[in-house]
């Protein structure tokens, strides 16, 4: 099995958001929830780079160290997925994210924290692959359909690769290698403790 | 257009040509100057990555924090074991202490006269913080070790309402909790001063070790006022965590919340097993002491043996009472 990974080439992303439109609409996401997002860096600044950053589904996942009911799930695919029938909406996951991956609905009295929300790598939750029931809670599931997450496949100078992790890193070597620069796999070292070195 | 003019323009545009070409060869790749993850990282060491998002969220600049990871170890392995061993811990060192010392007995035996030890307040306020504290143990420890030690036995889904279910239970017991805490406070602070009494307590071990011994105490000893004090400062440590905790808008930055949240498992560790030893001397491990909480009558010769200058008070109170009932003032 493919080891799913996201990379984002910073120096081909233009900040035009379409990723992030992309997903709120192929998942329905509510107001307020944002499983993918772009941050630029050096804003106005000579050199500066904007990052499409979404759940990087790390290895060993920090979130499901510290979740107290154990929601979280790794795929055979390496996908870090999480059931919404378990999550009690503590929060813990949201402080334990490196990347800020974990979102919240404010549901219950007072704005607590209603059930997590984050990107899915589009492939669903626990129930029934392409159901009804895990659309309305996780959104499309695009892998069972045998295709990749709708965000990489929109980007339009494809700087947001998605796939197996070892093809996208051999893309953005070769990427490298060719134009002679490159700002680096953002948040690989972090998520899996490795980078993509050239 | 005038010849001059057509003229002009055109040495115009011959002199821009003629400047711009050599600016153009000289500008700067805008690639060299980029950010790089690895340079980004060394210069800013376990400082969090960030920059400007589009979406109203500010905090959603963020990019990469990789100090989150270092708490995650700490809340999913560090507090994990130390819950479990201070837990666990006390629970043995009691079971050991039963063992050797057995139950702690009345020495003169049941006086069967009873002088009142706690009012109905007292016990109001006692009960409800007890009830209130068991609770939110209990809850607070099934956050931390539910996941290894309960969900194996009622499965996933059953263990997720469990927890969902504590989790309100926590957050909303907690207020009777800061109401009871504050009534313990008013009522027995005063009782609770430390004085030289309770350096001759502690030498002499409480009494605890040695059958027939009983170093002299007011209401409170020094265990009992080691308790109070661990309760009070514990619980005001807790308190005020739990409600950062609970509205994180307040607590500040993710790095605070994670402070906080570090404080309460460390206290709340803490102050359960010091409360699990209080709830053994307080039962099983006392003969005579839980009257003291139950009815608030406890027997003459206990309240004697433990006591004694309390019993002394109580008594010439109660003789000054009865004087001045007989001899009525002229």
């Amino acid at each position: 099995m493919a080891r799913m990974k996201f990379l984002c080439d910073a120096d081909r992303c233009i900040e035009c958001q379409a990723c992030v439109t992309a997903c709120k609409n192929e998942h329905e996401v509510p107001w307020g929830i944002n499983r993918r997002r772009v941050v630029t860096i050096n804003d106005g600044l000579p050199g500066e780079r904007s990052v499409s950053m979404a759940c990087m589904h790390c290895d060993d996942a920090p979130c499901a160290a510290v979740c107290p009911v154990n929601c979280f799930y790794e795929t055979a695919d390496g996908v870090v997925l999480h059931n919404k029938d378990t999550c009690i909406g503590c929060g813990y996951c949201s402080y334990a994210c490196p990347f800020g991956a974990p979102q919240f609905p404010q549901t219950a009295n007072f704005g607590t924290r209603g059930k997590m929300d984050k990107c899915t790598y589009c492939s669903g939750g626990p129930e029934p692959d392409m159901s009804h029931a895990e659309y309305v809670k996780y959104g499309a599931n695009r892998l069972a359909e045998g295709k990749l997450p709708l965000c990489a496949e929109m980007c339009s100078t494809k700087a947001l690769l998605a796939g197996d992790g070892d093809i996208i890193a051999d893309i953005y070597r070769e990427r490298v290698v060719t134009r002679g620069y490159g700002s680096g796999a953002w948040g690989w070292r972090t998520a899996y403790g490795e980078t993509v070195t050239v | 257009m005038t010849l001059f003019s057509r003229l002009l323009t055109a040495f115009g545009l011959v002199l821009a040509l003629s400047l711009s070409a050599p600016m153009a060869s000289a500008q700067v790749n805008p690639t060299e100057s980029a950010v790089n993850e690895d340079a980004l990282f060394q210069a800013l060491g376990t400082a969090p990555v960030s920059g400007r998002v589009t979406i109203p969220d500010a905090k959603a600049g963020t990019l990469i924090n990789t100090e989150n990871k270092s708490w995650a170890a700490l809340q999913g392995q560090t507090l994990h074991t130390l819950s479990i061993v201070a837990v666990v811990g006390m629970v043995a060192i009691l079971a050991l202490f039963y063992l050797l010392r057995g139950k702690i007995r009345i020495d003169s035996g049941f006086s069967g006269r009873t002088i009142l030890r706690f009012n109905a307040i007292e016990r109001f306020a006692h009960w409800t913080l007890a009830s209130t504290f068991i609770i939110l143990a209990l809850t607070g420890l099934n956050l931390i070790i539910g996941k290894s030690v309960i969900a194996p036995i009622f499965g996933e889904a059953a263990f997720g309402t469990l927890t969902a279910w504590g989790k309100i239970a926590h957050n909303y017991l907690a207020w009777p909790f800061m109401v009871s805490l504050v009534l313990i406070v008013l009522l027995w602070v005063i009782h609770n001063v430390p004085d030289k009494l309770d350096l001759e307590w502690i030498k002499q071990g409480g009494g605890l070790f040695k059958k027939g011994v009983h170093p002299p105490a007011r209401k409170f000893n020094a265990g009992q006022k080691l308790i109070f004090w661990s309760v009070v400062l514990g619980g005001a440590a807790l308190s005020y965590t739990g409600v950062m905790l609970m509205f994180p808008g307040e607590a500040g930055t993710a790095a605070d919340w994670q402070f906080y949240q570090t404080i309460h498992a460390l206290v709340a560790a803490a102050l359960s097993a010091i409360v699990i030893a209080h709830i053994y001397i307080g039962s099983v491990g006392m003969e005579g002491a839980f009257d003291a909480m139950g009815s608030g009558e406890v027997d003459e010769n206990w309240a004697k043996e433990h006591h004694a200058l309390w019993v002394e008070e109580v008594k010439s109170t109660q003789e000054r009472n009865t004087k001045q009932v007989a001899t009525p003032a002229e």
